[in-house]
């Protein structure tokens, strides 16, 4: 058995502590909106935070998650959370929406270290998030806006 | 805040009808339209013939208005542009909509461009109900005023319709909610007035997407999210050849992993049944698969090329031809001649392919981003020996598409029902393609070659344009093949080529039909992707040859005002002519694809080999346009998707297997590397045109010219090679 923490409570898995985090969130907690991509840490629809990082869930092993504070999209809260959501609602960033949850994720990490970032940051800390849909120039647009509605500059 | 679940409408059109009839607190509107033959995805469905009844909203007892969208929503905004139609002849506000995806059932959803199918695609949606729903709406809209009107026993001249709601001047007021089963019971009107552009509320407002709220905090419901209880989940072991057929499999090591179930040999490969999708994945991983290659593609891309270029010898099929290009071109002073060669790719949408089927009660349950319902369900029939009217399809919200989830075959969709049948599972099975199912599993844009010659006179004009196009033909073989293919010829294969709205004389394109097992299927703008690119590179080569201003020497061969005014409205905004500054170049080019010219300045920084996109000035004229900031979106969107078929993206084959496998080999455009996109529409209150595929095709010549500005080098080959 595993104990997984995941958005403040604790479950009892009876799975393969090599399965990724990724399966043991949606087939076994039947929390969606953390999305399968790429299964390699290639895209980061798969992104929830670890201990407050954001971290590609798809390559993380269950049992290396044992024991630490998980949250998903469904659970994120916060000034910083509710800046980035609605900066993303207010500036019609989705399109097709799948890789939204784990942009949205890596959003609030960054935002969370840096409360000001400039477009070189945020390119160099969102690089690892694709949108297939190109929604790239909102999502930069969004996160300048969560930083000034947070009380940062930009 | 608008709440939509994104849940497929969860009643049968049958079970609407029976909540209508039974004055549940549900309005249900029946509605006879026009059923339009189809007008070859450029336009507006023609009239007219004897109409079905359609259903297209719902409303409940709090106010709550749902569109039932026939149309599935890939990120193209389809939800909102029709709940906006809906909303702006029903008075409803904003906040009231919500939306479902409507049941298969093509006498009632079909797409009145495509005819009679449920489908999807082709930038079709705006312009194939830009007529039906706003005139669903208004005649909602009066039968609530006429149900209030007899509630009142008020004159029906006396209310007006607001926000929702009937209202009369001695403060009389009452939702559309409160009013629905009165209204229910009134006789559909067939010609309720639609209102003047002037007096539009919502149509041409920047509203908030109808989807965002649930795209942004995890709710959303895609089919990979989609849950029944006892679920199985299937991956399948693919041939490693295009064409190859299982004739054995050992799943000895896989059956010994916890979690799996099962392991059968279906046409498209074996696959594996598990409890999740972990072990089902891995159990895959595991099989020992025999395969026969009798008849599998065993070229590699050079070779399939170099064959190409041999059939091109050939004499081909006419796909244009008027004037004596061949005599023109004799007459020529200069010539250009050119050859440009496009590779497969793939369309490779966020969300994998995925669906889930379940057979009950005699009848197959399907959950998937279905974008071809008539298809889908027609090949769960046959597969599974049932009528197709025992087919239920439960569309649920896609994760991007490009063309990939509108398959002709139905091929996902069919390798799930194979696997069910195979296995005859009682329980429900949720088919998971892997990426490397994605990027490996065909069904690629083919790859393509053109060769072409054009001549010039003293004066700069052309004089003789003879062009070749080798690819597969996308439509041929498909239930689509009769309204794409004539004598032979795949418009797909030259569209926005043969019939391009440059004036050239004499003017000839012949088309040659290229074969291999190797599956091809549209991909956002299908033939427009790789002719586009091949005539605005073409145009902007003849203009240096001429001594012309790019702008000039486009406008001198463009009769039509929506192009001219597009190509106008670009420059204009760009500042076109001013100096862009050292390695840095600027180019233009204009292309009009499902009704739409999209014209695009494009800024480039060139470094040595490599280049960046710095900035693209995008004009486009779609008609009216219902959200103009989704329409920049779509434009924006667009750039950014086909940008990484110029910086990279290629599948390649070697000896027959796929050389790519997941986004480290085929890397989709980055963050760092999306341009500045400022998007100009020309304002237009003519009937919309489409708007998800047009801003694709220009994009390869603007840069690749923009390219040529800096470098002298034209961009002959997708993806670029500046070396």
């Amino acid at each position: 058995m595993i104990t997984l923490k995941i958005n403040g409570e604790s479950h009892q898995l009876d799975a393969d502590p090599q399965m990724p985090l990724l399966w043991a969130i949606r087939d076994h907690l039947n929390l969606t909106g953390t999305k399968y991509g790429c299964g390699r840490a290639l895209c980061g629809a798969c992104t929830v935070h670890i201990d407050g990082e954001a971290a590609r869930s798809c390559s993380v092993m269950l049992g290396d998650a044992a024991g630490r504070d998980i949250t998903t999209i469904e659970a994120i809260e916060g000034p910083v959370a509710e800046a980035v959501v609605g900066a993303w609602r207010e500036l019609n960033v989705v399109q097709c929406g799948y890789c939204q949850s784990g942009q949205i994720m890596s959003a609030i990490t960054l935002l969370s270290k840096n409360p000001d970032p400039s477009d070189e940051d945020i390119d160099a800390s969102m690089e690892g998030n694709l949108c297939r849909c190109g929604t790239y120039q909102r999502i930069r647009a969004a996160i300048h806006r969560s930083a000034r509605n947070l009380g940062g500059r930009s | 805040m608008n709440r939509s679940t994104g849940q497929p409408a969860s009643a049968t059109r049958r079970q609407f009808l029976k909540a209508a009839a039974t004055g549940a607190a549900v309005f249900a509107i029946g509605f006879y339209l026009p059923f339009g033959r189809r007008a070859r995805a450029q336009g507006v469905p023609q009239a007219v013939e004897t109409p079905p009844p359609n259903l297209f909203l719902t409303i409940d007892a709090d106010n709550n208005i749902t569109l039932i969208s026939k149309y599935l929503e890939m990120g193209q905004g389809v939800t909102t542009g029709l709940a906006t139609l809906l909303a702006e002849e029903l008075e409803a506000d904003w906040s009231q909509m919500h939306f479902e995806f409507a049941p298969n059932d093509a006498s009632v959803y079909n797409n009145l461009v495509f005819g009679p199918v449920m489908g999807t695609g082709g930038s079709t949606s705006m312009a194939g109900s830009w007529e039906q729903m706003r005139k669903v709406g208004a005649a909602a809209r009066s039968m609530f005023v006429e149900a209030a009107a007899r509630k009142w026993r008020l004159p029906m001249g006396e209310l007006k319709a607001e926000k929702g709601h009937v209202l009369h001047g001695s403060g009389k007021r009452a939702s559309y909610g409160e009013l629905a089963a009165d209204a229910m019971q009134l006789p559909v009107p067939r010609d309720a007035p639609l209102k003047d552009p002037a007096d539009w509320k919502l149509i041409g407002k920047n509203l908030p997407r109808i989807d965002s709220p649930d795209k942004t905090d995890g709710r959303a419901t895609f089919a990979l999210d989609i849950r029944r209880p006892g679920t199985v989940t299937a991956a399948v072991a693919h041939p490693p050849l295009f064409g190859a057929r299982p004739t054995g499999f050992d799943a000895d090591a896989a059956k010994k992993l916890p979690g799996v179930l099962d392991a059968v040999q279906i046409p498209t490969g074996v696959a594996v049944l598990a409890r999740d999708s972990w072990s089902a994945l891995r159990g895959r991983d595991l099989l020992s698969v025999e395969w026969d290659n009798s008849n599998a593609e065993t070229r590699s891309s050079e070779q399939i090329l170099a064959d190409y270029r041999r059939q091109a010898e050939g004499a081909g099929l006419p796909a244009a031809n008027r004037g004596d290009a061949a005599a023109a071109l004799g007459r020529a002073t200069q010539k250009f001649s050119a050859e440009f060669t496009f590779p497969y790719l793939a369309h490779a949408p966020m969300e994998p392919l995925n669906c889930a089927l379940e057979m009950k009660d005699g009848e197959a349950h399907l959950w998937a981003g279905s974008q071809l319902q008539s298809i889908d369900e027609r090949v769960i029939a046959e597969i599974m020996g049932i009528g197709v009217d025992r087919v239920r399809i439960h569309t649920l919200l896609s994760g991007g598409s490009f063309g990939r989830r509108g398959n002709p075959v139905g091929d996902w969709v069919a390798e799930l029902a194979q696997i069910v049948k195979a296995s005859d599972s009682k329980a429900p099975v949720h088919l998971l393609w892997s990426r490397e199912d994605d990027i490996r599993g065909g069904f690629y844009r083919p790859a393509v070659l053109h060769q072409l010659e054009v001549g010039l006179n003293d004066e700069g004009d052309i004089s003789g344009w003879q062009h070749k196009v080798v690819t597969q033909s996308i439509f041929s073989g498909t239930p689509f093949e009769q309204m794409m293919v004539s004598d032979g010829v795949d418009h797909s294969s030259v569209e926005g080529l043969a019939d391009t709205p440059y004036q050239i004389g004499d003017f000839s394109v012949r088309s040659f039909n290229a074969e291999s097992p190797l599956p091809v299927l549209w991909w956002r703008s299908v033939g427009h992707n790789h002719t586009a690119h091949v005539v605005e590179t073409t145009i902007d080569a003849l203009a240096a040859m001429a001594g012309a201003d790019p702008v000039e020497y486009r406008l001198k061969l463009l009769p039509d005002a929506r192009d001219r005014e597009t190509l106008k409205l670009a420059a204009g905004k760009s500042g076109w002519g001013g100096n862009p500054g050292e390695n840095r170049g600027r180019g233009i080019a204009c292309h009009r694809s499902f009704g739409t010219p999209v014209a695009l300045v494009a800024d480039v920084t060139v470094d040595g080999d490599a280049f960046q996109v710095d900035k693209i000035v995008a004009a486009v004229h779609c008609g009216v346009a219902i959200n103009p900031d989704i329409v920049a979106a779509q434009v924006e969107g667009a750039i950014g998707f086909a940008l990484s078929t110029l910086l990279r993206n290629e599948i390649t084959l070697e000896n027959g297997r796929v050389q790519q496998s997941n986004f480290h080999n085929y890397v989709p455009t980055r963050m760092r590397e999306m341009p500045k996109v400022e998007v100009h529409i020309v304002p237009s209150t003519d009937a919309p045109t489409g708007i998800g595929e047009p801003g694709v095709p220009p994009l390869a010549p603007a840069v690749g010219n923009a390219i040529a500005a800096a470098t002298g080098k034209r961009m002959y080959r997708l993806p670029f090679a500046l070396a």
